[in-house]
């Protein structure tokens, strides 16, 4: 099945409450696919279709707020317009699943693959100091996969979480096991898992207000220090990366989502002229496998990051070895996707033959 | 054993179903396989294509250099896709409105006439399994025919199953194209 097709069935699987969504390409089989479904004559999930982006991502923020797992997708012009909301639900510390399956924007841009969103899912595409726990599948087997991950990730830290997936894994068919069914949570599973949620006073309760207001500025740093306490505790316990023959390698290959299944491809196309290339695909992009790509690293001649964008993951890499050895970036825009060969030049051309720094 | 296989052509030809239907049937067979779609954003008219990956093993890359097969239905497509077979590999195209024929010598060329074959079958819509059965009588890889019918049922909405028997013919009539 398609990766889109896949996150719409492993979101009814996971016991998955409600979507709202609006259609936008690449990512509308998400929602054609769970009204074909029809879930909620099975499991009782709700499917909407809103009346925008920004009234989507508010009844997710109203969903979230009952304790309830509520998710939405859009690709790139539509996350823009949900970024307010995203804010929101950060702030008030609420678990909730949004899914971006990027196009070439800027702008509204074109319906072919990009990864030029990665700035806006991992520094904050809304207001304010907040991260999301980012997802990157590379397979159709990952979409499925990062449905349950990222709502377990949510419930854990009560923070949204992103899938950043990208047009080609949103379209390309492959083979999938999808997860078994779970039921949704009972009201009494939400009342004990979820304390905070606003869903009614029972059994002498004290009152859940659910804001991201907090006029008072000592108070509102409290908050801010709370939320950077549980961003710190994500990032020691949160990280995921894949790496592929970093050991022996004499150059590495850094690139997300699936991109770095083309990366994969030209590292085997380079071993063909005997050049060494390992590959790392940080798999959470925020939080982001610094430590483990600072490691691979050592003892390296350079760096190569791909991306189907004007270099945006490439800070973070530099970040993470402080400019230690040539890092180089190599994208393509628009919709374009570079092939293994392309990716193979590049490397040749920017960081071998490229001489020092 | 992989394959990597190109199907390219007009909107409208049926290339991302024949692709589709392939991959399924490889499916049925076991196998890994990979679709990625590529396609202007008309549905009809414009240049569509289509790659397919069957495999014993993981797949990396869906975007490819070189291709062991290559399917073309229109001269652009032939143009553009007949440079990047492998060496050893195969081209098939359709020689229905070609005028400048593939002149390689280090790959097989299987020229077709499925859309005469089509129109001789009756069922203009049954085109793309007339270049399906061409491609499954050339390819070193045989998919058992029991799992390109569990392929062809996989694929299709369960209201077009009656169509699946002239599906199944027009298999066959590409079959004989190349024997």
């Amino acid at each position: 099945m398609k990766g889109n097709e896949a996150i719409a069935h492993a979101a009814i699987r996971y016991g998955c409450d409600g979507y709202f969504g609006y259609p936008i390409t690449p990512q509308s089989e998400v929602l054609e696919t769970l009204e074909n479904l029809m879930p909620w004559d099975t499991t009782g999930m709700v499917v909407l279709q809103a009346e925008s982006e920004v009234a989507a991502i508010n009844m997710v923020y109203g969903g979230a707020a009952t304790g309830k797992a509520v998710m939405t997708s859009s690709s790139s012009p539509g996350v823009s317009l949900k970024q307010e909301g995203i804010s929101y639900i950060a702030a008030a510390s609420l678990p909730a699943l949004i899914l971006n399956v990027m196009r070439g924007g800027p702008g509204l841009g074109t319906i072919q693959p990009s990864q030029a969103d990665y700035f806006q899912a991992t520094k904050g595409g809304g207001h304010g100091d907040y991260r999301l726990i980012v997802l990157a599948p590379s397979t159709v087997q990952e979409m499925a996969d990062f449905v349950g991950l990222g709502f377990d990730l949510a419930f854990k830290y009560c923070t949204p979480s992103m899938i950043l997936a990208d047009g080609i894994v949103g379209q390309m068919m492959e083979k999938v096991v999808l997860p078994e069914q779970r039921p949704r949570r009972t009201e009494e599973e939400i009342r004990l898992q979820c304390p905070w949620a606003a869903n009614g006073r029972k059994n002498g309760r004290k009152r859940n207000v659910i804001t991201s207001l907090e006029l008072e500025s000592s108070k509102m740093e409290v908050i801010n220090n709370q939320l950077q306490e549980k961003y710190r505790e994500i990032e020691a316990n949160e990280t995921r990366w894949e790496e592929i023959d970093t050991d022996d390698a004499d150059y590495l290959i850094i690139s997300f989502g699936s991109v770095a299944r083309i990366s994969t491809k030209a590292k085997e196309l380079a071993a063909e002229e005997g050049i060494k290339v390992g590959i790392i695909r940080p798999i959470t992009l925020w939080p982001f496998p610094s430590e483990a790509i600072r490691k691979a690293a050592q003892g390296k001649k350079g760096i190569l990051v791909v991306e189907l964008n004007a270099g945006q993951m490439i800070e973070d890499v530099r970040l993470a070895v402080h400019d230690a050895l040539p890092v180089k970036h190599f994208g393509r825009m628009g919709g374009i996707i570079p092939s293994p060969s392309e990716i193979v030049e590049a490397l040749k051309d920017k960081i071998i033959n490229a001489g020092s720094l | 054993m992989k394959t990597e296989i190109i199907a390219a052509g007009f909107g409208g030809q049926g290339v991302l179903s024949m692709g589709k239907i392939l991959a399924y049937s490889g499916l049925m067979d076991e196998k890994e396989v990979t679709w990625m779609p590529s396609y202007g954003p008309e549905q009809r008219g414009g240049t569509a294509n289509v790659t397919v990956i069957l495999s014993d093993e993981r797949i990396s890359s869906p975007v490819l250099d070189s291709y062991d097969i290559v399917i073309a239905l229109n001269q652009q497509s032939l143009d553009k896709f007949a440079p990047r077979v492998k060496k050893g590999g195969i081209l098939i195209y359709d020689t229905n409105g070609i005028h400048k024929h593939p002149s390689r010598d280090d790959i097989k060329i299987y020229p077709i006439g499925a859309m005469d074959a089509a129109l001789e079958l009756g069922n203009t819509k049954a085109y793309n399994m007339i270049v399906m059965g061409a491609l499954l009588e050339a390819m070193e890889y045989k998919i058992p025919m029991e799992n390109v019918i569990k392929g062809l049922k996989k694929s299709l909405p369960e209201r077009h199953h009656k169509l699946i028997p002239i599906n199944e013919q027009a298999i066959e009539k590409g079959r004989s194209l190349l024997k």
